[in-house]
């Protein structure tokens, strides 16, 4: 028993780390961990890894707030979107098969990865968009904003464009974190750096304070059925605290296009993780 | 003139959010040791106070778990508590637009709160 929980807190600091510096809730590294090496049924394994959704997002949010990382304006306009998002995904669940959902969503995954090969190729040191063009909405919505680079030592002006797009986005996101229980932190990155063109690290931080509004509804469900076995997500969650709080310590300090060099395989193996799936091949 | 108001307004926006870091700081604290307090009791008692594989999930049986002191209740109720910093983070969010003076935020806010509430007692009841 206390071997068991010791193990869990060890991954619940490696999801919490590399979860509070990208904005990504670090379900691909629970559930698989739980379901292939530890043996759970797949219902508790995803109750732990909402649990690690929660931890890592409240952990890291702490630290990106006194960092001056994250956009509470993006954050809360968007939150709109997801919500939406993931109660009608958690309504449809029973009429959409969600393995095709599955396939799509990696595929999509594989996409954006390349694209980040792309940006990291492209633009020589600049790990970010440059001259974005803010549109309306962004104005009339206060949503462009500023973040303190630590690497730089400056504070760093940014505008946000294609909003209409991040928001669809967004919804997206919800959908499949309510449908599916995955991709709560993925796919807002993607929304706020791909398609807003926001710099990295706003977007992570942004990211991080997001997912866990969102998986708490995703929560209650799964708290109330039974789902969460407190032997197995409490140790989690501990670690995963612990994790976040050495995870937000990394982020500020290294350079946006390192962050984004760790980005990159990472959607690489959430695109094949979710790819697979689609086909029935999980792990 | 309007620069300078937009500064001051910033600077109180950071202010504010310093504090929604700490309110958070002290939900979560609270969440994580009632949770350790509740896996010390594990280990050391070797009792989760349920019979085999069972643990409490719903209010009733939380509660009067964690009054007689049965280990997996009172780790039930951590996580619980964890599961309502999301919540605790909107509603001191909602404030931190009402001190900087946006009105629109307090709105867009507000309205992510009762969304999201909906949504929890959608969970809380299935569906």
């Amino acid at each position: 028993m206390v071997q068991t929980a010791f193990i869990l807190l060890l991954v619940g600091i490696a999801a919490g780390t590399l979860g509070s510096l990208l904005g990504i809730g670090g379900g691909m590294i629970v559930t698989p961990v739980l379901t292939v090496f530890m043996g759970l049924p797949i219902q508790y394994a995803i109750g732990a890894s909402i649990i690690a959704v929660i931890a890592t997002s409240s952990g890291a949010t702490i630290a990106y707030l006194r960092d001056d990382l994250i956009n509470l304006r993006v954050a809360m306009f968007l939150e709109i979107a997801t919500t939406v998002g993931a109660i009608s995904g958690a309504l449809i669940a029973g009429i959409i098969h969600p393995l095709w959902l599955e396939t799509i969503f990696g595929l999509f995954l594989l996409y954006q990865c390349f694209n980040m090969v792309k940006k990291l190729r492209g633009k020589g040191k600049k790990a970010d968009a440059t001259n974005v063009q803010p549109d309306v909405l962004s104005t009339q919505l206060k949503l462009n904003g500023s973040y303190h680079d630590k690497v730089t030592m400056e504070k760093v002006d940014y505008e946000v464009t294609h909003v209409k797009g991040g928001f669809a986005m967004m919804y997206g996101a919800g959908l499949a974190s309510g449908l599916l229980g995955i991709g709560s932190g993925v796919f807002k990155v993607i929304a706020m750096d791909s398609i807003m063109e926001m710099p990295l690290k706003p977007s992570s931080a942004t990211s991080n304070l997001m997912m866990g509004v969102t998986a708490a509804a995703s929560a209650t469900v799964y708290f109330f059925n039974g789902a969460i076995k407190p032997e197995i997500a409490a140790p989690l969650a501990i670690g995963i605290l612990m994790g976040a709080a050495i995870g937000t310590r990394i982020m500020p300090r290294i350079q946006s296009r390192m962050l984004r060099m760790i980005f990159v395989p990472i959607l690489l193996i959430m695109g094949i993780q979710m790819f697979l799936k689609g086909f029935g091949v999980g792990f | 003139m309007k620069n300078s108001g937009e500064e001051i307004k910033k600077a109180e926006m950071q202010k504010v959010e310093i504090i929604i870091g700490k309110v958070m700081q002290v939900g979560v604290f609270v969440a994580a040791t009632v949770m350790i307090i509740g896996i010390l009791i594990l280990f050391v008692s070797g009792n989760s106070g349920y019979e085999g594989n069972v643990h409490p999930h719903d209010f009733n049986s939380i509660i009067s778990g964690v009054l007689s002191l049965k280990s997996y209740a009172i780790i039930m109720s951590g996580l619980f508590l964890l599961i309502l910093t999301p919540v605790l983070r909107v509603v001191v969010s909602i404030y931190a637009f009402v001190v900087a003076g946006d009105k629109l935020y307090v709105w867009i806010t507000t309205a992510v709160l009762i969304i999201l509430i909906i949504a929890m007692v959608i969970g809380m009841y299935g569906i």
